[in-house]
């Protein structure tokens, strides 16, 4: 314990790093999808993940966020915080955020109305059923949409957004829960060029005041932002490094390249 | 059609409502009964019939227009309504009924039961019973939902087992032991409140108060669904993970929204069996609660008038076709369901709405 | 009563007709004196007198007596008044046929006040009973003599315990021995000696029958001042250990029983669920109209009886391909004409079809009546297959377990040998990618829907034989059937049949502590609490494309 008095569930960062995953085995029906995976990702971080079709990363993001329990190991927030004894809820309220991999915003609702339900306020059912935004509330929103681009969409339904839009509208929706760890799957799949480097724009200057985990196939975008790149193969760590460091390593051009 | 022409669709037929439940009740009070103005015992409870139905089709549409579950067991908890007051009006009977017993009702004499179940008492208080309208449907919508959500039974899994709800409570509503009357259930009524419940006022009473509690009903639901609340709902039936991952417990919501409309569906109950004079356990059968169903798909989901609006319009077509050539009902209903979920996903509302989209 | 009668005269007859030939043939050989001057005398009023004649009779030691003497029995001898002879009379409408009881002589018919009855009291009718089962000792067939051991057992008296130990001496057949030995052992527990009594009791250890139990119990009876009836208490502990091994012997009979109840409702059960199991579990399809295809087998049933009136049996076996085919093909249409606009959106196809089942119902209504329609049963579907007196096997239950096992290793065969079981596999495990390899996936998908269906009118078909045949047929079993097919994980035909049978067997294991109703709503509990606790059944499908 780092001496200081914290209160038990608080987020603890004092030895560095703010996700902690060990040794963490998952399979299903026989197909080992997690493979003693020990991973640490550092407070203020932007962390890119690559690595082949089925090489665990989708699934590492589930079992972070609660959706999937694993068969051993061990998930801590910060030092004190054990994400593995609470559930998807839980893990959000306690500052984790996660977009999805295919982009997934309520298509019946409107674009200020999605990005309202991701406000980082009290989500209980009472306080939801009575809930009244604030001037202080709306000009934060205002302020995402202004981030993400879609202020003029902001009473558009959002499912007639494009493909993209509907993309920054997820960011969007994860800046509104104030996270301080954001998981961001593929956020550039099915992006313009000119789309592509603005996220890159977006995403770095979130840098330092959250960790960022990014999962991305499209190369190009991970050596525009990431300092560190780690590459998953086969459920486990492969290596990690700059993304000069992993391009030249011969193992990581043979399961991807070669394999 | 726009969000304003859709509320001032809602506002005339929520006028409407008011002048049906408050006009024809005045006019029987003030007009001779041979007047054009009068209106029979048979159209006054007709009339409220149906606006028991507009109620249970109101609730049935929080739960399956908005949140997405498709509750197949909703006529349980109009049933246990029912079943309530109708505890309360059998201990109303006192000793009027056919063997004469002050405490218990014929069918327990008639089984040779020597004192009343535990679970009777308190039925005897008008107050109590009320409570109990909301209450019991409340309590098992709570315990049922909340075992359902938690361990996030979804989809066609959740609309089977509500179905096997309302079937496993038909089977036991049909058992005498139970003490509810079993086959015949309750019936034969005398009175209400000291008021006798074949009268003519108290039959416009109760159109009065069934038209104010839907307009009650529906307002609230509309701020219900008009709240963040109710965006969350509708959120949760579009992207059920998505609302998980912002940090909401998608279970509690569910469970609050099922609760609340099991709550409505019980009112709906309690309405409709001091009108109609009888509550037996075919209403837990597995085919009415689908009828409901019908009654929603048809009017149009996630409208709250719309439910309305196909509950009456559904049952009227029942009463017209049962009267007129009973086999051709159920050919009715099952080609309703047909045609409505494969051309009509948006019930008649959504035809008229796409008519007006494309003009 | 009236079976009774049946039986017996029955049984007269063939005796009768069994011992004509030898009648004919050994007119001469008997003492024609005794026989008349037996015959006259029971012709006379006095019991004391008819009383010696069936004596007389009895020693002759004739088929002709026998003959005689069972049709006094049953009430079949008479005097004919006018000649004052001795007929053996059968009731016809208007009156009797008569044939001399002395040569079998066919007489013609009369009316009722020709002939008199000679009459029994109990007395003589028990007397009467014992001589006839000690002269049917000697019959050939042994279940004549079992039935005469039986006879002889119910008024014991020494001499025919002589009779009894001479014949097992002489008795060939194991199942004659038994029931003697089982007398013998009844009646021995009654002497004066204990070894003897003990020996009994050792033998009774095995015979589990009624008479048994209550002899043994007698034996553990307490007087009114609480003392034992027995005062031996060697043989009272040993009653106590015979009657212990004969009711644990009894209690496995009992579990064989519900076993076997369970297991043949089981089999309705994974009858009914199986289609399903293929539409919804493979195909991802709620079908609420399956109750419905079922319902339209046990009707294509009804229909085949009616046009084969005179061969029960041929219907049915024709029932079964016909029924597949009338369901199947109701089901390709639906498939074609409602369900494939609907893919991906289950809700919206579970209410359509069950608009289709309303449709269905109420067209069967409208045809046939909404009343229900009897199915007869063949011949050979009806009865039951005694094993002993505490356990019997009804056929047709039998039969329906059969068959359900065939219809269940005929699908996954199907599913596991045929082309169209490979595509279906495939669909069901990736429609895109089985598209692209050039699986059709829209016949594929109409055929397993027919598939499905079929079983479903198959089902049927099983239903007609156990319960009415009406429009409400398919709504009884289809809350049920989506409950195995949940209970058992869908898309797992093992699983299936598995939940089926434990369904079907823990119903039957709580009829009998909470009544049939209660027993079917804790089923129903607890089915709705495993759900709650296993969402995906009993054997779920695991993996990343199942969550979410």
């Amino acid at each position: 314990m780092s001496g200081l008095a914290l209160k038990p569930g608080e987020l603890d960062v004092s030895h560095g790093p703010i996700l902690y995953m060990e040794d963490i085995n998952l399979s299903f029906d026989g197909f080992k999808a997690l493979n003693n995976l020990s991973l640490y990702i550092d407070a203020g971080e932007l962390r890119c993940v690559i690595g082949p079709n089925g090489a665990g990363k989708t699934t590492m993001m589930d079992v972070i966020t609660g959706k999937t329990r694993p068969d051993s190991g061990s998930v801590f927030f910060g030092q004190t915080i054990d994400l593995l004894k609470m559930d998807e809820a839980a893990v959000a309220q306690a500052g984790i955020c996660r977009k999805f991999q295919k982009p997934t915003v309520f298509d019946a609702l409107s674009v200020f109305e999605n990005l309202e339900l991701a406000l980082a306020v009290n989500k209980a059912v009472w306080t939801t059923l009575f809930f009244k935004l604030n001037g202080q509330q709306r000009d934060r929103i205002d302020q995402v949409l202004e981030t993400i681009g879609l202020t003029d969409q902001r009473l558009r339904a959002a499912g007639v957004l494009s493909h993209g839009q509907k993309q920054w509208l997820e960011i969007g929706m994860l800046l509104m829960q104030e996270p301080k760890v954001m998981l961001v799957d593929e956020p550039v799949a099915g992006m313009t060029h000119q789309e592509i480097e603005r996220t890159a724009e977006l995403l770095l200057s979130l840098r330092g005041e959250r960790s960022i985990v990014v999962v991305e196939h499209d190369m190009e975008f991970v050596r525009s932002i990431a300092s560190r790149v780690t590459v998953l193969h086969e459920g486990s760590v492969l290596t990690e490094g700059t993304m000069n460091e992993i391009q030249n390593d011969p193992r990581v051009i043979q399961v991807y390249l070669g394999g | 059609m726009n969000l304003f022409q859709q509320d001032k669709l809602a506002g005339w037929l929520m006028v409407t409502i008011t002048l049906i439940s408050v006009l024809i009740p005045l006019c029987n009070l003030l007009t001779p009964v041979d007047s054009a103005l009068h209106f029979s015992a048979y159209t006054v409870s007709l009339l409220g019939k149906y606006l028991t139905f507009a109620l249970l089709g109101l609730s049935l549409d929080l739960v399956w227009g908005y949140c997405g579950i498709l509750a197949l067991g909703q006529g349980a908890f109009f049933a246990l309504g029912g079943y309530a007051i109708g505890l309360y009006l059998m201990r109303q009977i006192g000793n009027r009924g056919v063997y004469g017993n002050p405490l218990l009702p014929d069918f327990m004499v008639f089984l040779n039961w020597s004192e009343l179940p535990w679970y009777w008492f308190g039925f005897n208080q008008f107050w109590f019973a009320v409570l109990m309208v909301v209450v019991v449907p409340g309590l098992l919508a709570l315990v049922f939902g909340w075992l359902a959500f938690r361990s996030r039974v979804t989809g066609v899994y959740l609309s089977i087992i509500t179905q096997a709800l309302t079937y496993a409570l038909l089977l036991a509503f049909f058992r005498n032991e139970m003490g509810f009357g079993g086959n015949n259930g309750l019936t034969d009524f005398k009175e209400i409140l000291g008021f006798n419940i074949q009268s003519e006022g108290v039959r416009s009473f109760f159109l009065m108060v069934t038209g104010l509690i839907l307009l009650l009903a529906f307002y609230v639901s509309r701020w219900v669904v008009q709240s963040k609340l109710g965006r969350v709902i509708t959120a949760v039936r579009d992207q059920e993970m998505r609302v998980r991952f912002l940090g909401y417990r998608v279970e509690h919501f569910k469970l609050w929204i099922f609760v609340f409309s099991a709550m409505l569906a019980g009112m709906a109950g309690a309405l409709y069996v001091p009108q109609v004079g009888i509550i037996n356990p075919s209403e837990f059968s597995p085919l009415n609660s689908l009828e409901i169903v019908i009654w929603v798909a048809i009017g149009g989901r996630c409208t709250l008038y719309g439910a309305i609006i196909g509950a009456v319009l559904v049952n009227y077509a029942k009463s017209l076709l049962t009267g007129w050539a009973p086999e051709i009902w159920l050919f009715f209903l099952g080609t309703a369901f047909i045609l409505v979920t494969v051309f009509l996903p948006n019930g008649v509302l959504g035809l008229f709405r796409s008519q007006e989209q494309k003009s | 009563m009236k079976p009774n009668f049946f039986r017996r005269h029955f049984c007269l007859m063939a005796i009768g007709l069994l011992l004509l030939p030898s009648l004919v043939l050994s007119d001469e050989n008997v003492n024609p004196d005794i026989l008349t001057a037996a015959m006259s005398r029971l012709n006379n009023a006095s019991m004391l007198d008819r009383s010696a004649a069936i004596e007389q009779l009895a020693a002759v030691q004739e088929p002709k007596a026998i003959v005689i003497l069972q049709a006094l029995l049953d009430g079949h001898l008479f005097n004919l008044k006018a000649e004052n002879k001795l007929v053996i009379a059968t009731e016809i409408e208007a009156g009797y046929t008569l044939s001399d009881a002395k040569n079998g002589q066919y007489l013609g018919t009369v009316t009722q006040d020709t002939v008199q009855k000679i009459t029994l009291n109990n007395a003589l009718r028990v007397a009467l009973r014992k001589k006839i089962g000690r002269l049917e000792l000697n019959a050939s067939e042994a279940k004549v003599r079992i039935n005469a051991v039986q006879a002889i057992a119910k008024d014991i008296d020494p001499e025919s315990l002589v009779l009894l130990r001479t014949q097992l001496g002489m008795e060939k057949d194991g199942s004659v021995q038994d029931e003697i030995k089982l007398v013998l052992g009844l009646e021995q527990i009654n002497s004066n000696d204990k070894s003897q009594r003990l020996a009994a009791l050792d033998l009774l250890k095995d015979h589990a029958s009624p008479a048994v139990v209550n002899r043994l119990n007698a034996l553990q009876e307490k007087d009114a001042t609480g003392q034992f009836v027995e005062t031996d208490a060697d043989v009272r502990n040993s009653a106590k250990t015979a009657l212990i091994n004969i009711n644990s012997k009894l209690r496995v009979y009992a579990a064989i029983e519900t076993l076997f109840f369970g297991l043949s409702l089981g089999a309705v059960l994974v009858l009914a669920a199986i289609g399903l199991a293929i539409t919804f579990g493979v195909m991802g399809v709620i079908n609420m109209a399956h109750g419905e295809l079922m319902m339209l087998g046990a009707y294509t049933t009804y229909v085949m009886q009616q046009l084969l009136p005179d061969y029960l049996g041929w219907a049915l076996i024709l029932s079964i391909p016909a029924a597949f085919m009338i369901s199947a093909l109701v089901g390709i249409a639906i498939e074609r004409g409602i369900i494939r606009f609907l893919y991906g959106r289950p809700l919206e196809t579970l209410l359509a079809t069950f608009g289709v089942s309303l449709v269905l119902q109420q067209a069967v209504r409208s045809i046939f009546s909404p009343l229900n329609r009897s199915v007869a049963s063949p011949e050979w579907m009806s009865g039951a297959w005694k094993i002993n007196d505490f356990l019997s096997l009804t056929w047709n239950r039998f039969y329906i377990l059969v068959f359900c096992l065939l219809v269940f290793a005929l699908l996954l065969q199907i599913l596991k040998r045929t082309r169209l079981g490979l595509e279906v596999r495939a669909v069901a495990q990736n429609r895109n990618m089985a598209k692209a390899m050039g699986i059709p996936t829209a016949r594929v998908d109409a055929l397993t829907f027919g598939l499905g269906s079929g079983i479903a009118g198959v089902a049927g078909v099983a239903l007609s034989q156990i319960t009415n045949v009406g429009p409400n047929l398919g709504q009884a079993y289809i809350v049920d059937s989506f409950m195995v097919v949940v209970f058992g994980g869908v898309g797992n035909l093992w699983g299936t049949l598995l939940a089926g049978f434990s369904l079907g067997i823990a119903n039957k294991l709580l009829e009998p502590v909470a009544g049939a109703v209660l027993a079917k709503i804790l089923v129903l509990v607890f089915i709705i609490l495993f759900i709650q606790k296993r969402p995906r059944g009993l054997f779920p499908q695991k993996g990343r494309a199942v969550e979410g």
